[in-house]
């Protein structure tokens, strides 16, 4: 089985976001980039489902050479090897189609993305690449498994799950439940120096989507504090002040 | 011109977020001084669909064919997407679930259309420019996105956006649309909908219990108050992590993003990462042992306490509470 695993380079969970120049640039200064952690456990699965010679993983970022740090985790993570698209992600239409058309010429069982990309938020990409290569697509699995041919996935819904089998190829997007994210060990961190990774150079994509500007949430007031004893004071401040109950 | 809404229905039903999405779509195409067609998929009632008129739908166009019974993402996306075609449709509007999410991307490819998935305001229209606040970095932020195609499809995120009743009735009319044999590979085994629940992506307000809570055999009292208020349950990471709860009630930046009207957090330190996924609650409760918790910090509400004695005295007073009103 040929496993493709879409990897975004991501702010680390703890950075505190802020912007610059007028609001109109996410400020990197400081900030960590990390493997996005849904991409991590779509890898995950992917190296399970291959484990002992039963397939290969390739990942792909669609990134500029400042993703290396991240494309080489995960290598040694465990992918067999990667290649990085030489481009700044514009957005998710633009990632799709360069993603798109290296499964063109590259074809593969079965497609990984995350969930969605923690800076963005899109979960747009594993759709835009399915709809691209005329392949299923499902927008976020909680479990994978696979035969030679097709995997059963279970797809979250509201308020419950679907369990539906889908024949390769198609392109899947992963969240928690899928697998547990694995650690590379110093095996695996001096193997990923020697892996191939190819990087190709960007199709021209016309945009169809531009950023204009950040916001960040109105910061709240002080909070008021209802003593233990009272907690019928709290529910008649949420009934008459905040009038959400 | 015109703005297509899609209804989704959960079980022959549409739920709120339907009616927010229709109510949203309605003041677009007030904007654009046009109308609004909605788009049913599957088996719902002629009543319902009717119902459709009262959020500002003036048609709905009702796809019920055997094949199109039950959810199959490639196939609605090509239904949506030619219906739009068929309609002269140039903004596409549906909520951000589960399928919205899958359909968004697929029928933004086929009308080569920008996306603006996950907004939270109605869009504004300014010199030529169309932008959209949509969400970012978990919560933490919104972006501004101006989309720059002819055509347009919306993602609204539930619980954003205030349903409207204009109480009209919509004209339904039967659509028939060609399938494509190559949009059906998927099969679907089976569905596992907990009935009972509140779902909580919809949920109007979340009791959420943390690792201050101990063990899984403690969450009786959450279930109970989240009962008594019509809420849905949820918990931070560690605790679906340890598997107290299922981590489909896991909240935060990489779990769920919730935007309930009020969301109480129940030894809960208040983590970046959990703040990500729930800040953008209209209102925040806390109820922690420890004055000094990161959550009182973005709390509306707060008692310092014991959850072991403050939840079964909330509970005891939502009861008083509701046996009063
Ligand atoms: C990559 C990454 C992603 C993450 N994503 C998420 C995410 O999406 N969501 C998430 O929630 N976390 C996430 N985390 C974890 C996050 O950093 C915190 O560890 C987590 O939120 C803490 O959970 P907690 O508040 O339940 O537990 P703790 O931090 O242990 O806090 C327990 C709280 O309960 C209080 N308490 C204890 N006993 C009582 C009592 N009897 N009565 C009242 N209060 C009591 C304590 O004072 C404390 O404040 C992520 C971490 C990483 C590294
Ligand atoms: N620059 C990128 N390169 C490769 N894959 C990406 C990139 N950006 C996003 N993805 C993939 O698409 C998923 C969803 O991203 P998004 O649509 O931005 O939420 C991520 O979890 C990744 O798997």
């Amino acid at each position: 089985m040929k496993v493709l695993v879409c990897i975004s380079n991501v702010p680390d969970t703890t950075t505190k976001i802020t912007f610059t120049d007028n609001n109109t640039q996410f400020n990197t200064n400081g900030v960590q980039f990390i493997l996005n952690p849904y991409d991590e456990i779509a890898l995950a699965r992917a190296v399970e489902l291959t484990d002992g010679g039963k397939g290969s993983v390739t990942v792909i970022n669609v990134g500029d050479a400042s993703t290396e740090a991240t494309v080489r985790k995960a290598l040694a993570i465990g992918a067999t090897d990667a290649v990085r698209v030489n481009a700044k992600p514009h957005d998710a239409w633009f990632v799709a189609k360069q993603i798109a058309e290296y499964v063109k010429q590259n074809p593969f069982d079965l497609t990984l993305t995350g969930r969605e990309s923690i800076d963005y938020n899109g979960s747009k990409v594993a759709g835009m690449l399915g709809e691209l290569l005329d392949i299923p697509s499902v927008s976020i699995i909680k479990k994978l498994d696979a035969t030679d041919s097709d995997a059963t996935v279970e797809r979250e819904i509201e308020g419950g799950k679907e369990v539906l089998t889908i024949p390769f190829p198609f392109v899947a997007g992963t969240a928690e439940g899928v697998a547990e994210p694995k650690i590379p060990n110093m095996r695996g961190i001096m193997s990923a120096r020697t892996k191939p990774l190819t990087v190709v150079e960007p199709v021209e994509v016309k945009s169809t989507s531009e950023i204009v500007s950040f916001e960040t949430p109105a910061p709240r007031g002080q909070v008021t504090l209802v003593p233990v004893d009272d907690t019928a004071k709290l529910v008649d401040l949420l009934h008459n002040q905040a009038r959400v109950i | 011109m015109s703005v297509l809404i899609y209804a989704e229905n959960a079980d022959g039903k549409f739920k709120k977020s339907i009616f927010e999405a229709v109510s949203y779509a309605k003041a677009i195409a007030d904007q654009n001084n046009t109308n609004l067609v909605a788009l049913s998929i599957g088996n719902v009632a002629a009543d319902e669909l009717v119902a459709l008129g009262t959020y500002g739908a003036e048609k709905v166009l009702n796809v019920n064919s055997d094949k199109l019974k039950s959810f199959v993402n490639q196939a609605y996306a090509s239904v949506i997407a030619e219906a739009a075609k068929a309609q002269g449709a140039d903004i596409v509007v549906l909520s951000n679930s589960f399928s919205g999410r899958g359909l968004a991307p697929r029928i933004g490819v086929k009308l080569e259309a920008g996306v603006a998935d996950g907004a939270v305001a109605l869009p504004e229209e300014n010199g030529g420019k169309f932008t959209v606040k949509k969400t970012a970095f978990s919560g933490k932020a919104f972006a501004v996105v101006e989309l720059t195609s002819a055509n347009k499809v919306i993602a609204l995120t539930p619980n954003s956006y205030k349903v409207v009743e204009i109480g009209g009735s919509a004209q339904v009319e039967d659509f028939a649309v060609e399938t494509k044999e190559s949009d059906f590979k998927q099969m679907l085994k089976n569905i596992v909908r907990s009935t009972d629940k509140v779902s909580l992506p919809d949920a109007e307000i979340v009791v959420s219990g943390g690792r201050g809570l101990k063990g899984p055999e403690n969450w009786g009292m959450i279930e109970e108050l989240a009962g008594l208020l019509g809420a849905a349950t949820a918990c931070s990471k560690p605790v679906s992590d340890a598997d107290w709860r299922p981590h489909s009630e896991h909240v935060g930046q990489t779990g769920i993003a919730v935007s309930p009207n009020l969301y109480i957090a129940i030894g809960i330190s208040g983590a970046i990462q959990h703040l990500a996924g729930v800040s953008s609650s209209k209102v925040i409760v806390v109820i922690n042992k420890d004055a000094e918790a990161p959550f009182f910090k973005v709390a509306d509400y707060g008692i310092v306490g014991d959850a072991f004695e403050v939840v079964p005295k909330l509970i005891a007073a939502v009861k008083d509470y509701k046996a009063s009103a």
